[in-house]
């Protein structure tokens, strides 16, 4: 059974990247085996969360690494498998052909792949490396229109800010060598300081800029430049959802630390709020949707800060179905009408009944309606948060609110009647035809939306909550909980109906996003640019001018040498010479070669000889 | 058989020389051959290896000065040498098209070869600094002589530059042996009685001179200004052997020599070292981001990969700190040698095929590509992921390990040295991000109509190299096992 463990992942990675390798080749065939792969991942998924293998090799020098599967990581390989499969199929049928479909498919098979290693991994190793091949693959399917430069922008934008977060991992991963002497993610809580402090700040960096939580949530308004079933997957299942799954998972860690719960706690309850006012203030469909994604995601990443493990992984499930719901669902409009605009998108559920309906019980759930799934979720996380802190769950309260409140605005606008504001075209020409391949997925979707709230009754619950090892003190949705956020829901929808022709003009830092990214390009990659542009000439001048100056300094001192010096001392030496040769030619005379000149030479020199003896005695 | 590896291809050389009337196309095909029989050579020595210095060989060389031709293999020098043999292997292939002065070319490729390897199996210092010297000498005459733009200046540059460092290098070197008793250059000996025990200061100078150049060769900042102009000038193979095997004889000379034969002198001075990694690591890659010309861009990340070494190394220098975790960043250390020779040579065998369709290295006269050449766009994204460090290629193998080693050591100096030098993988990130959004995405550009896309050889020039990275990205045991056992070694010897 252990061998699954490795196939689930290996499965859809491996088959993703034979499909790259095969390249246009096999555009027609891709979604097929697309889909194929993701119903066999899904079957294993299964089979998995049932057997929960665990599996453990060595990948660095004696630390063990290792997929394991327990109760959390189950509920994650089935969530991400079936979403996963729910995507694909849409996508089958929405992507045009001719596309590029090899490569569209063969990314999102290793995207989900990375994904269930992932939320399977046991260390941190396998963890990481996991998580930034995911970031690689949404920086490839968000850039899939790479002939538009503003698309690929999106990427970059999307790739740098969660690698910047990742660089967390990378600490972390450090801290976790020295602390604990090993990288499993089981036991990172008993790190002693200050080692306990730098993982968790460490893993709360990489959480919150994948999860795009404040201050990183500006990149996902920015994915939304890939294809629609892209931003299915990436906002639900998977990407912004593995960095609530880290944490909820590394929720002792947190706690440990104390600050670092708060911290993320915090994070978390101020997304959902100001982020759900950005959704608020969106004109456009998938903004809105994307904006709400944040909003969402900041009630897992709180329930991580306030140990709510269970609340915060219903929610992630349910999230998970309800915003690929709406993701595909607005999907399918954009490529029947040409159009995300909320105000183009007038009567669009009037025009595509059946995608207009579930769409609605996606946007009714979203705005936290009663029965529906998120309403009790939410409420399941609020119940732990109004134990802790009162001001946490004001927020929190305010954040469900807006919820409610742009939920409804978007499923209102897609109910209006056809009128002067509804446009077709105006983004891209629509094919006006929303096909089987394309609806088959949303009722599955819708129905998961609807019911999944069952989780909150008690009896539910405390099995929810012994699936997923959670402590006992997780008191789960109370009734009066329940009742209070749905009557309030039920107010703020009402609300927002009765006052649905009054015009409201949205503040523009929220239309913006909070000027995120302006501010992110002006205090970080501006400032980024200007030093490294300086320092390509510091390189330049400076340190290239001290070697081109020292070899001057020797040609120039060659030169003196030869001007000044050479004359002299070479005058010298041809002095010397000369007269060496002089010399020679003076001791050369002599040697006439003749016996009497030699004899006569030796007669003066014996007689000089006898001179110098009588003269020396 | 060490030596038959090593000399074969010098061999070859002088065939290629000697035997007149060759064609083109049988020159080519005898260099490829050769090539590819030192290749399975080396993989027949790695399947024969079983740890230690295998593979020994003794003469007698120059007896009077105790040095003599002593060469054997370990964990460290197997998989640099076989590195060397398949990037020397595939610049043959690479070069099939290649019609000037073809006998030449051949022969100076496979005379590098020679000293390549001789170099990483050299157990002698002054037999190392031979092929050390060699080494530059050869790619002397490869940049000058197949070079483009100003080959015969940014040659004369890298000739001198590197050449001083060798002097500094030989000086040590010198130094080394009259600190040794009895006197010897061999690096056994060196390496089981290390020289100066007693004199701490005398160690010190030794450390700088070696460390100066070896820091040439590698290049750290601030050595380094002599990298970018050699490369933007040399033809795409003598870039990819330059930054593939040439520049990696500076970061192995740290590991082989340095830290095992004057293991206090770098306990002492490590602090300077992780400085000088650090500063390389950030300064490189900040340089890099600001580049226009895309083979110079590539060359600072050169920088930028050998500071992360410098970094490991110096930090497996800090006696104080978690043993386990030193390992760990040497064998970072040693895994990036070998990773960023594959990724690197493929990234300038690629720019290579820039040259050669649109003769410019400009990236804003690029755009595009993509569209006219899918596979080379491919390559080139592979080989940029890979150098950026993304997981499941073997650039992030390496740089975890050092990061995790280095932070793990649990100094906090190192701490800090370890969380600023993560940065320069963010930046690295961004600049390559730049050179696909500039040069191969987005709309055309006023080049782009002229890049085809690779061919059958450049394809098979490149393609094995990133297909090894990536092997070592999903499973690198069989790499790092072999380089451990030599890693605890060298943490073992340094500590002492």
């Amino acid at each position: 059974m252990n061998v699954l463990a490795w196939l689930l992942p290996g499965l859809p990675t491996a088959s993703g990247g034979l499909l790259l390798l095969a390249r246009r080749r096999a555009d027609r065939l891709a979604s097929a085996v697309a889909i194929a792969i993701a119903t066999i991942t899904l079957s294993i998924a299964v089979l998995v969360a049932v057997t929960r293998p665990e599996v453990f090799t060595v990948v660095f020098d004696r630390l063990r690494a290792g997929l394991a599967v327990d109760g959390l990581s189950a509920v994650m390989v089935v969530t991400v498998a079936a979403v996963s499969l729910a995507v694909l199929v849409f996508a089958a049928g929405d992507l045009p052909q001719g596309e590029a479909r090899s490569r569209f498919f063969g990314l999102m098979l290793i995207f989900t792949g990375a994904m269930l290693i992932t939320v399977t991994a046991a260390d941190l190793a396998l963890l990481l490396m996991a998580w930034e091949v995911m970031g690689a693959m949404s920086y490839a399917l968000i850039g899939f229109w790479w002939r538009d430069t503003e698309r690929v922008r999106s990427a970059n934008v999307a790739f740098m800010t969660t690698r910047a977060g990742d660089m967390g991992l990378y600490l972390a991963a450090g801290c976790a060598i020295a602390g604990t002497r090993s990288l499993h993610l089981a036991g990172l809580e008993t790190a002693g300081r200050p080692w306990r402090d730098l993982i968790a700040a460490g893993i709360v960096a990489a959480a919150l800029g994948k999860s795009a939580q404040l201050p990183f949530s500006f990149w996902l308004s920015r994915a939304m430049a890939g294809p629609s079933p892209v931003s299915a997957l990436l906002h639900s299942a998977t990407m912004v959802a593995a960095g609530a799954y880290l944490l909820l998972r590394l929720q002792p860690l947190l706690a440990a630390t104390g600050w670092a719960a708060h911290l993320v706690a915090w994070a978390g309850a101020l997304t959902a709020l100001l982020l759900g006012a950005v959704a608020l203030a969106q004109r456009d469909l998938k903004q809105l949707l994307a904006a709400s994604t944040c909003a969402q995601i900041g009630f897992m990443v709180l329930a991580a800060g306030t140990g709510a493990m269970a609340g915060g992984t219903a929610q992630l499930v349910a999230h998970a179905a309800v915003k690929s719901l709406l993701f595909l669902a607005a999907g399918a409009w954009l490529t029947a009408l040409g159009t995300k605009d909320l105000i183009e998108l007038h009567g669009a559920a009037r025009r595509y009944p059946f995608v207009g309906v579930t769409f609605t019980i996606g946007g009714l759930a979203l705005a936290g309606l009663p029965p529906l799934s998120l309403w009790v979720t939410k409420d399941s996380i609020l119940a732990t948060v109004a134990q802790g802190s009162v001001p946490l769950y004001v927020v929190s309260l305010g954040a469900a609110l807006l919820a409610s409140a742009y939920a409804v605005k978007a499923v209102m606008a897609v109910w209006q009647p056809v009128d002067a504001g509804t446009r077709d075209d105006s983004e891209q020409p629509g094919t006006r035809h929303i096909g089987l391949l394309q609806r088959v997925p949303l009722p599955v979707l819708a129905l998961v939306s609807a019911t999944f709230g069952a989780v909150g009754i008690p009896t539910v619950f405390s099995s929810w909550k012994r699936l997923l090892g959670a402590g006992g003190a997780e008191p789960g949705p109370g009734v009066a909980e329940l009742v209070l956020s749905g009557v309030l829901a039920i107010a703020v929808m009402l609300v927002m109906v009765v006052l649905r022709h009054q015009p409201v003009k949205a503040a523009a830092p929220l239309v913006s996003w909070l000027q995120l990214e302006r501010v992110a390009v002006v205090v970080v990659w501006r400032p980024l640019l200007v030093l490294a542009r300086s320092l390509a000439r510091f390189d330049d001048y400076v340190i290239d001018g001290v070697v081109r100056s020292v070899s001057r300094t020797g040609t120039k001192a060659a030169r003196l040498a030869a001007s000044r010096l050479e004359v002299p001392v070479d005058g010298f030496v041809h002095g010397v010479g000369s007269s060496v040769a002089g010399l020679g030619r003076l001791a050369r005379r002599p040697q006439t070669g003749q016996v009497h000149t030699y004899f006569a030479q030796a007669a003066v020199f014996l007689v000089l000889l006898a001179v110098v003896i009588a003269l020396v005695r | 058989m060490p030596s038959l590896a090593i000399f074969l291809p010098l061999m070859a050389a002088a065939g290629l020389l000697l035997i007149p009337r060759l064609g083109r196309r049988m020159i080519l095909r005898i260099w490829i051959a050769t090539a590819a029989a030192d290749l399975i050579l080396i993989a027949i020595m790695w399947l024969g290896y079983h740890g230690g210095i295998g593979y020994q060989t003794r003469l007698r060389w120059i007896p009077s000065v105790g040095a003599g031709y002593h060469v054997g293999i370990d964990g460290m020098s197997l998989p640099l040498m076989a590195l060397t043999a398949l990037l020397f292997l595939l610049c043959a292939v690479y070069s099939l098209r290649e019609t000037e002065r073809v006998r030449a070319y051949a022969a100076l490729f496979l005379f590098l070869e020679t000293v390549s390897l001789g170099l990483f199996a050299a157990q002698d210092l002054l037999l190392f600094f031979v092929f050390f010297d060699l080494s530059i000498v050869g790619m002397y005459f490869v940049i000058a002589g197949w070079g483009h733009g100003d080959p015969a200046r940014s040659a004369l540059k890298f000739f001198l530059y590197t050449f001083l460092g060798s002097l500094a290098l030989l000086l040590g070197f010198i130094g080394l042996y009259l600190g040794s008793e009895p006197h010897t250059f061999d690096m056994v000996e060196l390496t089981r009685h290390p020289a100066f025990a007693n004199a701490p200061g005398a160690a010190g100078l030794v450390l700088l001179a070696i460390g100066v150049g070896l820091a040439v060769k590698t290049p750290t900042v601030p050595f380094h200004t002599w990298l970018p102009p050699a490369h933007t000038d040399a033809p795409a193979t003598g870039s990819a052997i330059l930054a593939g095997i040439l520049l990696k004889m500076g970061a192995y000379g740290f590991a082989r020599i340095a830290m095992p034969m004057l293991p206090s002198a770098w306990q002492r001075y490590a602090w300077i070292v992780i400085v000088i990694g650090v500063v390389s690591v950030l300064y490189g890659a900040l340089v890099a981001l600001a580049q226009e010309n895309i083979k110079r861009l590539i060359a600072y990340t050169s920088v930028n990969h050998m500071g992360y070494i410098v970094l490991a190394l110096g930090a497996a220098g800090l006696a104080t700190g978690n043993p386990q975790a030193r390992e760990l960043a040497v064998t970072g250390a040693v895994t990036q040698m070998v990773s960023h020779g594959l990724i690197t040579g493929a990234l300038f065998l690629l720019t290579g095929v820039l040259w050669d369709r649109a003769h410019s290295y400009d990236l804003n006269r690029f755009g595009g590509i993509a569209a006219n050449a899918p596979t080379f766009t491919g390559l080139t994204a592979v080989a940029a992921f890979a150098s950026l460090g993304l997981p499941s290629l073997s650039g992030f193998i390496a740089e975890f390990q050092i990061f995790a080693g280095v932070i793990g050591t649990g100094v906090p100096g190192a701490v800090v040295a370890g969380a600023l030098s993560v940065l320069g993988i963010l930046i690295t990130a961004a600049l390559f991000l730049r050179v696909l959004q500039k040069a191969f995405l987005g709309p055309p550009g006023e080049l782009t109509a002229k890049v085809s896309d690779v061919r059958p050889a450049e394809l098979a020039a490149v393609a094995p190299l990133l297909a090894l990275s990536l092997a070592i990205g999903i499973a690198p045991r069989w790499l790092l096992s072999l380089i451990e056992p030599v890693s605890a070694a060298i943490v073992s010897l340094v500590s002492r």
